[in-house]
C-alpha cells in the first residue's frame, strides 16, 4: 500500500496550477487528500504529477451572495457544515454533510473534492445535482461553468478535461418557502450511502406540490436525478398514495449490481423506504407542505 | 497501608504511555540500514506454476535480493504442523514461497528485499510468474466433500482433512426414549481479527556473536524462538525473539509460522542486514489466518418439558487451504456444544474440510460462537415448538450449582485434558439477567410498540468458556536491591490486555508495595524464557497463579531475612509500603534493604550496601555467606500448570428495534452477566467483556469475508469489511458474578474471548422476536445483514404484511 514515484507541485496561484498541469499528461489535484491518497495507496490511481492545491489561498474561501453560495476548491466540508450563514440560506447542505464520512476526515475533505472524485456512494454529488448547482472549470486556456447534470459521467469518472482544474462550487440558495431532506442508509454510521436521497420540494398555498427536485445516490453507476418520481409529484397534494407512488416511480431508477452489501431488490427497497420517508420530511418543513 | 490491590479498580497502567503515542511497536524499532520486504503474491486461489523469473525485479535499482522457492535453501519445505491429532489424518502446511502450486489467492511466491518498501512493492510487478489456467475449485464446504469436487490437495480425497467423533453418555438411547426432537441448521461465516496493528516482523544477525535478534507482532514468542532455532538449526541461547508493544493478536497472531517469520530471519541472516517486514491491511487480509465457517446441524432429544436428553451435532469446518494448527477450533467447538447445560447425552460428528482461501486458525472466540450459536439457536426453537418460554427451558437444562464438578465423560478438549466444569452459579445467571432486563417489563413495551407498528424484540443467550488451558507458565519475580522495585517476568506476552496491571496487582499483594513499583517484563525470550504463548484466555489464570506463587515464595525470603535482621518473629511482621514493620512499633525495613542483606557483597558502592559487605558488623564471619540452598537476592520462580480448563460462563441479552423499511437494527439495551471466577481488576475485566462484545458485534452483524467462486477476495480492505465503529457497538450493562475457581489458588477463570462468543445469537435471537409479528423466517446464518433480514421476511412480503 505505497503508492509509485511521482513528482509534487505546491503552486502558489492558479495560473501556476493550470500550467502544471497543461504540462504533465498524467497529472491529480490534491485537495484535503481523503480520496486521493487511498487510491494511490491501492494503486487504483498511479498519477505522476501531484498537483497540491493548498497553499493557494483564493481557494479557501467561500461566500454568499444573493443568489447563490460559491465555495473554493480548499474550502473543507466541515467549515460549510458548521457554516450558519450557508445553513440559513440552504439548510439541506449540512444535513447533507453530516452524513459524508466523519468528522476528522470531513475536517481535511473539501466540497470539492469530493465532487471532482465522483464516487457513485458519495453524497455531495446528489446535493449538487438536486440543487441545481455547478462547478467552474481553470484551465490553462480559461473557465467554464460545468451543470451539475453534465459533471457525474460514471462512478469515479467526470466531464472535468485532464487539464482543469475545479475552482469553484456554485449552489443556488434554497426558496426560503422550500422544504428539504437528505435521508441515506449505510452498513455504518459515516459510510458511504448503500442509498441516498436529497429533496426539495416547494408548494402553492393551497398546498399543491410546485416544485419537485429528487437526486439519488449509491444507487447506480453515478449520483442521478429521479425525474420519474419528481414528476409524480408536481401539481399534486402530497397524501400517502402519491408519495408511495412516488417512492415506487424512484426504485426504477436503481441500477447498481449486487455487491457485498445489497442486492439489487434489497436496495431498491431501501431507497423506497428512504425516499417516501425523505418527501414526508421535506413536506413537512415546507412553509405550505401541510397546507 | 496495606491494602489488597486484588480485586480492585486499579487504573491500567500502561495507557498514559500507550494514549501518549508511546507505544514501541515492531515498525518503531530503530533498525539502521533495515532494508525492506514486499511479497509477490498469488492471483490465484488453485493453479500450477510454469515458470518464474525475478531478473528485471532485481535489476530494479535499490532492490537488493528477490527470493523464490529455489533460493532459500532448507527453508523450501513445510511449514510445521503444530498441533497435531489422530483425527487429523490428511495434514497439509504451507511452504514459505510456493513451489509448484499456488492454494490460495494471497499466497506468498516470491520476496523481495528493496531499500525500502516503496521500491520492495514496485519491483513486486516486475517479478514475472507464468501460471497454468486457473484450475476449478471450490469454496463451498458442503458442495468441496463431494466426491466429484475439485481437490484443493491431489491426493486429499473430498477434500477432508480431519474426521472425528466424540460421543458422551448413551445418545443412541436418549434419543430412542426422548419424547420431542428439534432440528437446526446454522452456518457462522468467515471473518478475520483485523488487529489494528498488522502483523510484523524484524531480525537483525550479528555476525560476530552470533546472535539471531527478532522483534516479532506475535503471541508466542518463546515458543518463535524455539522453533527458529530447530529450523534454523541455531543453538536455543542464540536466538532471540521479542515481541515489543503488539497492537491486539485475538489469535491471528498465535500461528507459528508465517511465512515472513522465518524468511525474514533468513535474509537478515543471508544478506548481513536487519530486514523489516510491516505488513500492510491488504496484505493482513489476504495472508493472515481468518477464522468461523462452520456449519452445524444440531439435534435434540427433549422430553416435553424441555428437559434435553441428548444432543447430536453434525458439523463442518472450513479450514481454508491448509491446517497449520491443527484441527483446534473444530475441537473446542465440538466440546462448547453442550453450553451450560446438563446435556448428559451426546454425539459430535465433524469433518475438517480444505478450500483453496486463506487459512483458518484460532479467532477470539476459536469455535466457541459457533458453538454457541448452534446450541442457543436450537434451545430457542425448542422452546418454540414446546410452547414453553425461552427462559424456562434453559433453566430446566442449567447445570445445578451443586453439580459442580460436573463432568462431561469422555469428551477430551482441545487440549487432549478431560471436559470438566469446574465451578459456576448459572441459575443465579439466568435470575440476575432477568431482573435486569425487567421481563414483565418488557413485555408490555413491546406490546405497545407493536400498536404503533414497531418492532421490539428481546434476545438472549447463554455461553460457556472453558479457559486458561495448558500446559504451563511461569512467573518470575525479582526485588531489586536499590530501588526495592519489583520486576516480574512471565512467557506469555500482552498485546493491550492490561496483563502489566494485574500481574502488579498479583504481586504487590504479596510483598507489600504498590503496582507502581512492579515492573513486568514479558515478551522477551532474553529476560524469561519458559512459556508457551498468550491464547484460549489464559494469561490471568495461568501466567497469574505462577506468578502469584513466585510473589508467595519471594514473601517468605523476605519475611525470614527481615526477621533475622530486625530480630523479630516472622509471626510479627508485616509487609507494607515497601517495608517490613514489626506489628505495633516503629520498627521496619525497607525491601531494597532486605534485597541487599539477602546479597552477600563484597564491595560497598552506598549505605545500604555497605551494611551487607562481608566485613559489615552484622555479618557473621564464621559461616559461608549464603547458606545450604540458598541463592542470593530475593528472587524466584515458580511454575503453574493447570489440571484442565477453568470454565467462565455468562447470558447476554439485549433489546432490539427493527426497522422493516430499512431492514436496521437498532439494539436499545444490551445486558450481559458474567462470570470468570475471583477478578483481579473488575475495570480491565469490564474492558475486555465490552470488547468482546464489540468483535462479536462484527460477527453478528457486519464482518464477513467474501470470497466468489474462484475464491477472489471481494471485501479485502476497511471500506468493505465492515468492523462496527463505535457507533455500531451498544452501551454494555454489566453484572458480575464471582465464583471462584476451585482449580488455581487464586480462584481465577480467563475473561479474554468471553464478549465475543454470545454476541451472534442475542441479536438473531432479538430479531427474530421482534419480526415475530410479521412471520420472519428463522435466522440461522451469521453475520446477519439488513439484506439477509430483508430476504427472510419475504414470506411476509408475499402476503403483503408489509
Ligand atoms: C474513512 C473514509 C470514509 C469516507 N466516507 C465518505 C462518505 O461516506 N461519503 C463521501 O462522500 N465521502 C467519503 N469519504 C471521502 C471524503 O469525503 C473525501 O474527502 C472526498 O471524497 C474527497 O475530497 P478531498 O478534498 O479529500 O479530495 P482529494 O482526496 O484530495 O481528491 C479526490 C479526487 O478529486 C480530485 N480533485 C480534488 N480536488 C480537485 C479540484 N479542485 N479539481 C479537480 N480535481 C480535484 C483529485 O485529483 C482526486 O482524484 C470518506 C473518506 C474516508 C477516508
Amino acid at each position: 500500500m505505497k503508492p509509485p514515484i511521482f513528482e509534487y507541485f505546491r503552486p502558489k496561484s492558479i495560473e501556476e496550477a493550470v500550467s502544471v498541469r497543461a504540462d504533465h499528461d498524467y497529472s491529480a489535484i490534491l485537495a484535503g487528500g481523503q480520496s486521493l491518497i487511498p487510491t494511490m495507496n491501492f494503486r487504483i490511481a498511479n498519477p505522476t504529477a501531484i498537483i497540491d492545491i493548498s497553499r493557494i489561498d483564493s481557494l479557501a474561501e467561500y461566500r454568499i451572495d444573493d443568489s447563490q453560495i460559491v465555495i473554493g476548491a480548499m474550502v473543507r466540508q466541515r467549515d460549510i457544515e458548521l457554516s450558519d450563514s450557508v445553513y440559513k440560506v440552504h439548510p439541506l447542505i449540512r444535513e447533507t454533510l453530516e452524513h459524508v464520512a466523519h468528522v476528522p476526515i470531513r475536517c481535511r475533505g473539501t466540497v470539492a473534492g469530493s465532487l471532482a472524485h465522483a464516487d457513485a456512494a458519495a453524497e455531495l454529488p446528489a446535493l449538487l445535482l438536486v440543487s441545481n448547482g455547478c462547478v467552474v472549470a481553470h484551465s490553462a486556456s480559461g473557465a467554464r461553468i460545468i451543470d451539475a447534470n453534465e459533471l457525474f459521467q460514471f462512478h469515479m469518472t467526470t466531464s472535468l478535461a485532464d487539464n482543469e482544474i475545479i475552482t469553484e462550487v456554485r449552489i443556488p440558495v434554497m426558496h426560503d418557502d422550500a422544504g428539504w431532506a437528505f435521508l441515506e442508509f449505510t452498513r455504518r454510521h459515516g459510510d458511504y450511502a448503500v442509498a441516498g436521497v436529497a429533496v426539495i420540494l416547494r408548494f402553492s398555498e393551497d398546498g399543491i406540490c410546485e416544485e419537485s427536485s429528487i437526486a439519488s445516490c449509491g444507487i447506480g453507476s453515478r449520483a442521478v436525478r429521479l425525474p420519474e418520481a419528481e414528476a409524480v409529484l408536481l401539481g399534486k397534494k402530497l397524501d400517502s398514495n402519491i408519495i408511495n407512488e412516488a417512492s415506487q416511480a424512484g426504485k426504477e431508477y436503481v441500477s447498481a449490481a449486487d455487491d457485498t452489501h445489497a442486492t439489487t431488490e434489497f436496495r431498491q427497497h431501501v431507497l423506497s423506504t428512504i425516499l417516501s420517508r425523505a418527501i414526508n420530511i421535506a413536506k413537512s418543513r415546507a412553509r405550505y407542505g401541510s397546507e | 497501608m496495606s491494602t489488597r490491590t486484588f480485586g480492585e479498580r486499579v487504573q491500567r497502567n500502561n495507557d498514559e504511555r500507550l494514549l501518549t503515542g508511546g507505544g514501541r511497536y515492531v515498525d518503531d524499532i530503530p533498525l539502521p540500514g533495515a532494508l525492506h520486504v514486499a511479497f509477490v503474491r498469488s492471483p490465484y486461489a488453485r493453479a500450477k506454476i510454469l515458470s518464474m523469473d525475478t531478473s528485471l525485479a532485481k535489476s530494479r535499482p535499490g532492490v537488493v535480493e528477490v527470493y523464490t522457492c529455489n533460493d532459500i535453501g532448507a527453508l523450501d519445505t513445510e511449514m510445521p504442523l503444530l498441533i497435531p491429532h489422530p483425527s487429523l489424518h490428511s495434514p497439509k502446511t504451507q511452504r514459505p514461497l510456493a513451489r509448484d502450486d499456488v492454494f490460495y489467492v494471497g499466497q506468498t511466491v516470491a520476496m523481495v528485499v528493496a531499500v525500502d518498501r516503496y521500491v520492495a512493492e514496485d519491483a513486486t510487478r516486475l517479478v514475472d510468474i507464468e501460471y497454468s489456467e486457473p484450475q476449478e475449485c471450490n469454496i463451498e464446504i458442503e458442495e468441496a466433500i463431494s466426491d466429484d469436487a475439485p481437490r484443493v490437495h491431489d491426493d486429499v480425497p473430498n477434500n477432508v482433512a480431519a474426521h472425528c467423533i466424540q460421543v458422551s453418555g448413551d445418545p443412541e438411547e436418549a434419543f430412542a426414549k426422548a419424547e420431542h426432537f428439534t432440528k437446526v441448521k446454522v452456518r457462522v461465516d468467515r471473518s478475520t481479527a483485523a488487529p489494528m496493528e498488522c502483523r510484523a516482523v524484524a531480525a537483525r544477525f550479528d555476525s560476530v556473536s552470533g546472535e539471531l535478534t527478532i522483534w516479532d507482532g506475535t503471541q508466542a514468542p518463546i515458543s518463535v524462538r524455539g522453533g527458529i532455532a530447530s529450523i534454523f538449526n541455531l543453538d536455543e541461547d542464540k536466538v532471540r525473539v521479542i515481541a515489543p508493544d503488539v497492537g491486539g493478536g485475538f489469535g491471528q497472531k498465535v500461528l507459528l509460522f508465517y511465512p515472513d517469520e522465518l524468511l525474514v530471519p533468513f535474509a537478515a541472516m543471508s544478506l548481513s542486514r536487519p530486514v523489516k517486514y510491516i505488513e500492510d491491511r491488504t496484505e493482513n487480509f489476504l495472508g493472515s489466518t481468518q477464522e468461523r465457517t462452520q456449519i452445524h446441524e444440531v439435534e435434540l432429544a427433549a422430553n416435553k418439558d424441555g428437559v434435553v436428553l441428548g444432543l447430536k451435532d453434525n458439523f463442518l469446518h472450513d479450514t481454508g487451504a491448509f491446517i497449520p494448527y491443527g484441527i483446534a477450533v473444530a475441537q473446542v467447538a465440538s466440546t462448547a456444544i453442550m453450553g451450560p447445560y446438563r446435556i448428559p447425552n451426546s454425539r459430535v460428528e465433524y469433518k475438517a474440510v480444505y478450500t483453496p482461501i486463506v487459512p483458518v486458525t484460532p479467532y477470539r472466540g476459536c469455535g466457541r460462537p459457533h458453538a454457541c450459536f448452534a446450541i442457543e439457536r436450537a434451545m430457542d426453537q425448542l422452546a418454540e415448538e414446546l410452547g414453553l418460554d425461552r427462559f424456562e427451558v434453559r433453566r430446566r437444562n442449567l447445570i445445578g450449582d451443586d453439580e459442580f464438578p460436573y463432568e462431561r465423560p469422555n469428551l477430551l478438549f482441545a487440549d487432549g485434558l478431560a471436559v470438566i466444569y469446574d465451578s459456576g452459579q448459572y441459575s443465579k445467571a439466568l435470575d440476575m439477567i432477568i431482573e435486569s432486563i425487567n421481563l414483565e417489563d418488557f413485555k408490555a413495551k413491546q406490546k405497545l410498540a407493536l400498536d404503533e407498528g414497531r418492532y421490539l424484540g428481546l434476545g438472549l443467550s447463554f455461553y460457556v468458556e472453558a479457559t486458561g488451558i495448558g500446559p504451563y507458565e511461569g512467573g518470575h519475580v525479582k526485588v531489586h536491591p536499590i530501588t526495592g522495585k519489583v520486576y516480574v517476568n512471565t512467557g506469555l506476552t500482552t498485546q493491550g490486555q492490561g496483563h502489566e496491571t494485574v500481574f502488579a496487582q498479583i504481586v504487590a499483594d504479596q510483598l507489600g508495595v504498590s503496582p507502581e513499583d512492579v515492573i513486568l517484563v514479558e515478551g522477551d525470550t532474553g529476560a524469561f524464557d519458559w512459556g508457551v504463548a498468550t491464547y484460549a484466555s489464559r494469561a490471568a489464570v495461568v501466567s497469574g497463579n505462577a506468578i502469584h506463587m513466585a510473589a508467595e515464595k519471594a514473601r517468605n525470603i523476605v519475611l525470614e531475612a527481615a526477621s533475622n535482621m530486625l530480630e523479630a518473629s516472622v509471626d510479627d511482621l508485616e509487609l507494607q509500603d515497601g517495608k517490613v514493620n514489626v506489628k505495633g512499633s516503629d520498627v521496619s525495613v525497607g525491601l531494597a534493604a532486605v534485597a541487599t542483606a539477602c546479597n552477600p557483597l563484597r564491595y560497598a558502592f552506598n549505605e545500604a550496601a555497605q551494611a551487607a559487605t562481608q566485613f559489615a558488623p552484622a555479618a557473621r564471619s564464621d559461616e559461608p555467606a549464603l547458606g545450604d540452598g540458598r541463592a542470593p537476592g530475593i528472587e524466584t520462580t515458580e511454575y503453574y500448570a493447570p489440571p484442565h480448563a477453568a470454565w467462565a460462563y455468562g447470558v447476554h441479552a439485549a433489546i432490539v428495534e427493527v426497522d422493516p423499511g430499512l431492514c436496521s437494527i437498532d439494539i436499545n439495551r444490551y445486558i450481559c452477566v458474567h462470570d470468570c471466577g475471583n477478578m483481579i481488576n473488575p475495570t480491565i475485566v469490564e474492558g475486555q467483556v465490552m470488547g468482546g462484545v464489540a468483535q462479536g458485534m462484527g460477527g453478528a452483524f457486519y464482518e464477513r469475508c467474501e470470497f466468489d467462486s474462484e475464491g477472489n477476495p471481494r471485501n479485502a480492505n476497511f471500506m468493505d469489511f465492515l468492523v462496527p465503529y463505535a457507533t455500531e457497538v451498544p452501551k454494555v450493562e454489566l453484572h458480575h458474578i464471582e465464583t471462584p475457581s476451585p482449580l488455581n489458588p487464586l480462584g481465577v477463570k480467563g475473561v479474554g474471548e468471553a464478549g465475543t462468543i454470545p454476541v451472534a445469537p442475542v441479536i438473531a435471537s432479538a430479531i427474530e422476536d421482534a419480526l415475530k409479528p410479521l412471520g420472519v423466517e428463522k435466522l440461522h446464518h451469521v453475520p446477519l445483514s439488513p439484506n439477509s433480514i430483508y430476504e427472510a421476511l419475504s414470506v411476509a412480503r408475499e402476503k403483503n404484511i408489509i
